[in-house]
């Protein structure tokens, strides 16, 4: 199991130096000067620009720039942002809570939804519940994030008046971040002793629209993924066995199939957490999520260098530990994988 | 019963105080002016935490005192003396509290870390001030002087005019030196451009990344205490979403409603809408350095074959002035005389003959790829104008880029002809008239269609550095007379720029420079 591991770890390093030289490559072959872009439809003195270049080291070759790079981040020195002058580190430590809390509501709204649902229309299949379950998750996977967050706006918060349009929490609090989760924050005692759970409350009603856009297109993938898998359990042999035994139904599924039917399940589980990042580009930009998404796309318009290599950087080095771990789960449960 | 009285207190304290929430678009790269370019960090700054010598008149472009109680020019234009107001207090936070009033030690630190390079200050935060070099005063000031604790003395290297309105914008505003200082011994330098000190309306409480930013009213301060409360910045980027929280009453005021949804807020009985004409120009820029542009005739030819009544109608949804001359009619100096060029394509057709190009010519127009209030759509505009320009033979390849891209390649003149637009910062026309037209623009890139006229740069120059309005005038007049005939530029239209909010704000005085100013809102 540890020679697993390490051979695992090993592979990841190659990955991140690729990835490095990529997104630090990329960002740079697209035209854009980061100083012209800063300076808007205004001109530049030719001495000032060449100045400013050398001041972020844009003047220098590539190589020896990315050299530069390398030779900090290993250090733990991602750089400056271009624009706000704080360093990447405290640009992303700043904002990461707010979407890791954003995608673990999402993706736990789309489990609890999403494998019920797979469950019953593979119980149920062919019938009626079955075809419309199905349809109904195909059109929430080709829904388009932007459309379907406007639509849950203008039905929940604009017509009902049930949550607020945007934001994390009703302006009245003045809450100070502790751990970054608001839901953890608000509940702390000089907070609930203060205002009680109205703030609680508050966060939890902000976060239920963001996470519904954002949790759509994985319940999707979850509900259909469930379903398949459950069918392909319920044909086996030792389903059929169980039955003969004469076991309870609920048993047979609860137990045998179901369990056996999760292994691919955790896989895809694992593999959205991916995709929960892209959908968070867009879920962030419509309700004003404060989170790495939005902070991503505004660097690349601004061409903000710094900040997109260490960026992408840590977000390709969250989904490869998060694919090492569903890995290593896998390995777990089945030794034949190792 | 103590509980009682203390939850009676803290009901009534909750009820009175005034929240006022303004929906605005964008995160501030940074709460100090002098660093910043983004219209966004002007307004959470600039115009809230902070005052300069000398501000524009709320409403309007005319300059006025502020921190500066009155000001001396010397005869030779070189100097200027400001007499500083006395009493004026720096804002009092959880990090910083003043021991000592505004004076002129202030006014030498704002400036000198922008000017010297040695100063103590300048390499902090990356050492560039974009502002400060973009309205080239790091070449305009020679040095800044104390006179005495309440008087200053600015000496400049030659006469200039707009120099004054430069001192009013955003860039030129006053920071605590004790503060500096403060942070300076306690090896916190950086954190000046992050939790700033000022003497503004409003004083900074906090900032929560990309979500809003918290401010108090500031009771000591010197044109008497703000309406409102409590100040609160949510940071919205979408338009649409904006709207929404507008008619949710989550925001009292929010930026830049979408054209689209102008009509609906108009209708609304819950929401009342402003309009005010834009300080902008749209603009269409022929790159004078080409073929065939080179030729006053095609110039003149295509400035012609333009419809520019129907993309007002089209484009700007009619929200927009017609435009004649290369700046807004509401900034002084506008030559009212001048007809500039209607709709003819017949007349086109005759000056292409003219140019030798009766059977017209191929070229390219580089479409705006982003949202301007200048041009809200340039693709359908670059549309409109293609089949314009065939009606009278010029065939149009559109070509667009993302904006950044867009910026770099034509401010290196890659162009033939371009979609632009300016927005103006000081209320001066030399910023439209020397930033868009003069010939240093041409090296530098603000000048898009990379024409130098040796005419047109003379006026605008002697117009620069005489301070006389009324002489100003008229070189400016006549650099309009210039560029109506050489016509480098399709003048396109001057929008109209909306603000929109909740029928119970009232004080609110829409800014001609596009900012939004707090301190006389309130609400009912």
């Amino acid at each position: 199991m540890l020679r697993y591991f390490f051979k695992k770890f090993f592979h990841v390093i190659p990955t991140l130096v690729g990835i490095s030289i990529l997104s630090f490559a990329v960002i740079r072959f697209i035209p854009g000067d980061p100083v012209l872009i800063m300076l808007g439809e205004r001109g530049a003195n030719p001495e000032v620009y060449a100045e400013m270049k050398s001041k972020l080291m844009l003047d220098r070759p590539m190589h020896e720039q990315y050299w530069y790079f390398l030779k900090n981040a290993v250090k733990g020195d991602f750089g400056q942002s271009i624009v706000s002058k704080r360093t990447v580190i405290e640009e992303f430590s700043d904002r990461f809570p707010a979407t890791l809390e954003l995608g673990i509501v999402a993706l736990f709204f789309a489990v609890i939804i999403g494998i019920p649902m797979g469950i019953f229309a593979a119980l149920k299949r062919n019938s009626f519940f079955d075809y419309a379950l199905m349809t109904s998750s195909l059109i929430g996977y080709s829904m388009p994030i932007f459309w379907w967050g406007l639509v849950l706006i203008l039905i929940f918060s604009v017509k009902l008046g049930w949550t607020p349009v945007s934001g994390r929490i009703s302006i009245n609090y003045d809450i100070e971040m502790w751990s970054g989760l608001m839901l953890i924050d608000t509940l702390k005692n000089e907070i609930t002793s203060e205002y009680g759970f109205a703030p609680f409350w508050s966060a939890f009603k902000h976060l239920l629209l963001p996470s519904i856009a954002m949790g759509t297109i994985p319940l999707a993938v979850i509900a259909r993924m469930t379903r398949s898998s459950m069918l392909e359990v319920l044909g086996e042999d030792y389903i059929r066995t169980a039955k003969a035994k004469g076991l309870p139904w609920r048993r047979i599924v609860g137990l045998h199939a179901l369990r056996n039917a999760m292994v691919p399940i955790i896989t895809v589980i694992g593999l959205l957490f991916g995709s929960i990042i892209t959908g968070a580009i867009l879920t962030e930009t419509i309700f004003s999520w404060p989170g790495i998404g939005k902070w991503i796309v505004a660097s690349i318009t601004a061409r903000d260098y710094p900040v997109i290599q260490g960026g992408i950087l840590f977000i390709a080095g969250m989904i490869i530990f998060i694919n090492m771990a569903v890995d290593m789960i896998y390995a777990l449960i089945n030794p034949r994988m190792r | 019963m103590k509980f009682m009285i203390t939850a009676f207190f803290f009901l009534m304290s909750a009820a009175q105080a005034k929240t006022f929430v303004y929906c605005s678009e964008g995160s501030p790269s940074a709460f100090n002016p002098q660093i910043t370019t983004d219209g966004t960090s002007h307004n959470a700054a600039g115009l809230t935490i902070y005052n300069r010598l000398v501000e524009f008149k709320l409403g309007t472009t005319e300059i006025v005192p502020a921190l500066a109680e009155s000001w001396k020019i010397s005869k030779d234009k070189k100097t200027y003396t400001f007499k500083l107001r006395k009493g004026v207090k720096f804002h009092t936070t959880k990090y910083f509290s003043p021991t000592r009033e505004f004076n002129a030690d202030d006014v030498l630190f704002s400036i000198n870390r922008q000017l010297l390079k040695d100063h103590p200050y300048h390499m902090v935060g990356g050492g560039s001030y974009e502002y400060f070099t973009g309205m080239e005063m790091d070449k305009i000031i020679k040095a800044v002087a104390k006179v005495d604790d309440y008087s200053v003395k600015i000496t400049l290297t030659e006469a200039d005019a707009p120099f004054l309105a430069n001192m009013a914008m955003s860039f030129m505003s006053v920071l605590s030196k004790e503060y500096a200082d403060m942070l300076a011994k306690e090896n916190r330098k950086d954190e000046i451009d992050q939790y700033p000190i000022g003497t503004g309306p409003f004083v900074f409480q906090k900032y929560q990344k990309d979500t809003l930013i918290r401010y108090e009213r500031n009771e000591n301060y010197f044109e008497g205490a703000p309406k409102i409360e409590k100040l609160v910045f949510s940071i919205t980027p979408d338009a649409s979403v904006r709207y929404q929280k507008l008619k949710t009453g989550e925001c009292h005021l929010i930026i830049e409603p979408s054209p689209n949804d102008i009509e609906a807020m108009k209708a609304s009985e819950t929401i009342s809408v402003m309009e005010a004409p834009g300080f902008n120009v749209g603009y269409l820029a022929m790159n004078v350095t080409k073929k065939p542009f080179q030729n006053i005739w095609v110039r003149k030819a295509i400035n012609h074959a333009l419809n520019k009544d129907a993309y007002i109608q089209a484009i700007y949804q009619g929200h927009a002035v017609k435009a004649v001359n290369p700046m807004p009619p509401t900034i002084w100096g506008y030559n009212k005389k001048i007809k500039g060029y209607d709709y003819n394509p017949e007349l086109a057709k005759k000056y292409l003959k003219k140019a030798g190009l009766a059977k017209g010519f191929e070229t390219e127009m580089w479409t705006l790829p982003v949202t301007r209030p200048y041009n809200p759509n340039g693709k359908k505009m670059g549309e409109m104008m293609q089949a314009d320009l065939a009606a009278v033979g010029i065939k149009v390849k559109l070509v667009t880029f993302d904006w950044p891209t867009y910026l770099s390649k034509s401010k290196v003149g890659d162009h033939s002809m371009i979609q632009m637009g300016w927005t103006g910062d000081n209320g001066d026309p030399d910023n439209f008239l020397n930033v868009l037209l003069g010939c240093s623009g041409v090296q530098s890139g603000s000048n898009y269609s990379r024409w130098c006229n040796k005419e047109f740069n003379r006026n605008i120059k002697i117009a620069k550095s005489n301070p006389d309005i009324k002489k100003r005038t008229a070189y400016y007049l006549n650099a309009q007379e210039i560029f109506n005939k050489e016509v480098p530029w399709v003048p396109i239209a001057h929008s109209i720029v909306f603000r929109a909010m909740n029928s119970n704000v009232s004080g609110y005085v829409m800014d001609p420079l596009g900012g939004d100013i707090f301190k006389t809102v309130d609400i009912k």
